[in-house]
């Protein structure tokens, strides 16, 4: 579904990305992890369309898009979350949520997809008339999520999902990204918790400084050499 | 549709309410020809804190230079009503002056807007500083620092109090339209909006031109209505004074402007007989508003008459189950 192919990306004269190649077949939930500042969310900003790169081929359903605007690549089937908690403040839970709609005309359709989202996530629901600012951490990165799938992406790209919540509340949010995969949505999840990425994801590549170092099935790449360098410094 | 339902109803029956009272008042004699330009001075005002606050408000951005667009409007239907001193001449004017200011802004937006931060605030300082330069070296064109006279009195209060409505009208409608929309999404967090696919740049210029452009209007009807323009009365100062109402009104709210321009504005007159000492007292105003409600008079919120209705309805509701029961 997603072929990345020797993508090299510099910002200024700093090679941020260094020829990275990777792969997602559809139906997988395939995670990319890595220390702070190994580039992961420079990789995703690439497949969006928000950064472009200096080498290298991004090929979507057999299409090449390193060079296709943010907007065609979201209206192809591509949807970002980005890193952090970016909701749209002074705005309701349901304003939120139909700004997730923004590139579509079917309003009969959005709203049966926002009634979707709020099967996948009902305290967004119980809250569809709160200002969003008021929403705790895990509630805004449900919302950001939210909003993404009402674009009805073939393919999600998750930046970290988990940061800054509670262990309790990443439990809650993995477990359903796994049934948004379940349902048919192939994800592309960054993280820097190896451990809960790695055990949903079909498969893993570990990012060092720009580069692939390593990669494998969930589970079995936990275990590997190079996630044990990473992350336990041993 | 929604343009007939029972919110704007009553929009369009308070608007009426206002130009009837205001009507009625001069030809009662209690507002004179001195009152009159104070009101005619309020409109103006309000139509440059409208479009001011399309770009503060609405995309986040920061202007400084609203008065450069003002003096683009006030020169180009100054010029041209000297030549064909009719109504003609004027909403050519207004066009050629909305025209102008609206290329100035895109020429000036679309490479400061692709930045993040606020790179706007200082292109327009400049930009306001530069256009007020070119007119005062535009030789008889513009007649240099003495600037135009006997421009013909066109504009009358009916007329400021129409364009006033009809750029209320049109900034409300964008506020809730689908660009507005996004437009606000923009404000409020450009990484989410991007992310969506909403392109930032061009939301964030089209608020910038859309004020320039309800700014060059503003300044033909100050051209029509006082006759004599200089460059000098669109200097840095005056883009502070309509920033003063925006900031006074609340950023985001465009009754908010509306409310402040008026507010200012009768304030001014009040003052007209302590002098000097009036600034004093203009600033004690707005001290006070920044100490007591920091956010302007209303946040950036509307003045909202379909939540009065609301309540109506909810209220009327309560009494009919207490009947029930
Ligand atoms: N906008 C930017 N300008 C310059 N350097 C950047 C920018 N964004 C990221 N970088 C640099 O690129 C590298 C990778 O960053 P990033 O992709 O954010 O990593 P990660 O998401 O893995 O923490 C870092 O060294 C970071 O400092
Ligand atoms: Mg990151």
């Amino acid at each position: 579904m997603l072929k990345v192919r020797d993508l090299t990306v510099y910002y200024g004269v700093i090679e941020a990305i260094k020829g990275v190649s990777f792969e997602v077949n559809e139906g997988e939930i395939v995670t990319l992890i890595g220390a702070n500042g190994a580039g992961k969310t420079t990789i995703l900003k690439t497949i969006s369309g928000l950064v472009r790169p200096s080498q290298g081929e991004i090929i979507y359903q057999e299409q090449p898009i390193q060079r296709a605007t943010p907007r065609t690549i979201v209206q192809s089937g591509i949807s970002h979350v980005p890193e952090g908690r970016h909701v749209f403040s002074g705005m309701t839970v349901m304003e939120n949520l139909e700004m997730g709609a923004f590139l579509r005309k079917d309003k009969e359709a959005i709203k049966e997809d926002i009634k979707k989202v709020f099967d996948h996530f009902p305290i967004l629901e119980e809250r569809k008339n709160q200002d969003s600012a008021t929403l705790s951490g895990g509630e805004q990165q449900m919302l950001a999520m939210g909003r993404a799938l009402i674009s009805k992406p073939k393919l999600l790209l998750l930046d970290e999902p988990s940061m800054g919540l509670a262990p309790l509340f990443i439990q809650e949010i993995f477990q359903i990204i796994k049934k948004i995969n379940e349902e048919g949505t192939t994800i592309l999840l960054i993280e820097q918790n190896a451990s809960v990425a790695l055990e949903i994801a079909t498969k893993g590549y570990v990012l060092e400084t720009g580069k692939i170092v390593e990669s494998g099935v969930g589970k079995e790449l936990l275990e590997s050499e190079a996630v044990q360098k990473a992350y336990l410094g041993g | 549709m929604r343009i007939l339902n029972k919110t704007n109803g009553i929009w369009m029956i308070l608007i009426v309410l206002s130009f009837g009272l205001l009507q009625g008042a001069i030809l009662l004699g209690l507002i004179d020809a001195f009152y009159e330009i104070t009101l005619v001075t309020i409109l103006i005002n309000m139509i440059l804190a409208i479009g001011l606050n399309v770009i503060i408000g609405f995309s986040g951005q920061f202007s400084l230079g609203h008065a450069g667009f003002m003096a683009i409007g006030a020169y180009a239907t100054g010029i041209l009503t000297k030549q064909f001193p009719n109504y003609g001449g004027m909403a050519a004017g207004i066009v050629v002056g909305g025209i102008i200011a609206g290329i100035v802004a895109l020429i000036v937006g679309i490479p400061t807007l692709r930045l993040k931060g606020d790179y706007l605030a200082i292109a327009t300082l400049g930009v306001a500083e530069i256009i007020r330069i070119i007119i005062l070296n535009m030789g008889d064109l513009t007649n240099g620092a003495a600037g135009l006279s006997g421009i013909p009195y066109l504009s009358t209060w009916y007329i400021g109090f129409f364009l006033a409505v009809v750029v209320l009208i049109f900034a409300a409608n964008y506020k809730y339209s689908s660009v507005g929309r996004a437009t606000i999404s923009v404000r409020e967090d450009e990484i989410a909006a991007e992310s969506l696919g909403i392109h930032t740049t061009r939301y964030k210029t089209i608020a910038f031109v859309m004020g320039a452009v309800t700014a060059a209007i503003a300044g033909s009807i100050h051209a029509t209505y006082f006759s004599v323009i200089s460059p000098d009365q669109f200097n840095f100062m005056k883009s502070i004074d309509i920033l003063i109402i925006v900031v006074f009104g609340g950023i985001g709210s465009l009754t908010g402007s509306v409310i402040a321009a008026t507010v200012l504005g009768v304030l001014n007159v009040f003052l007209q007989p302590f002098g000097s000492f009036r600034m004093i007292l203009y600033a004690i105003a707005l001290i006070s508003i920044m100490i007591f409600k920091p956010s302007g008079l209303m946040g950036t919120k509307e003045l909202n008459i379909s939540s009065f209705i609301r309540k109506k309805d909810k209220s009327e509701n309560k009494k009919r189950e207490e009947k029930v029961r």
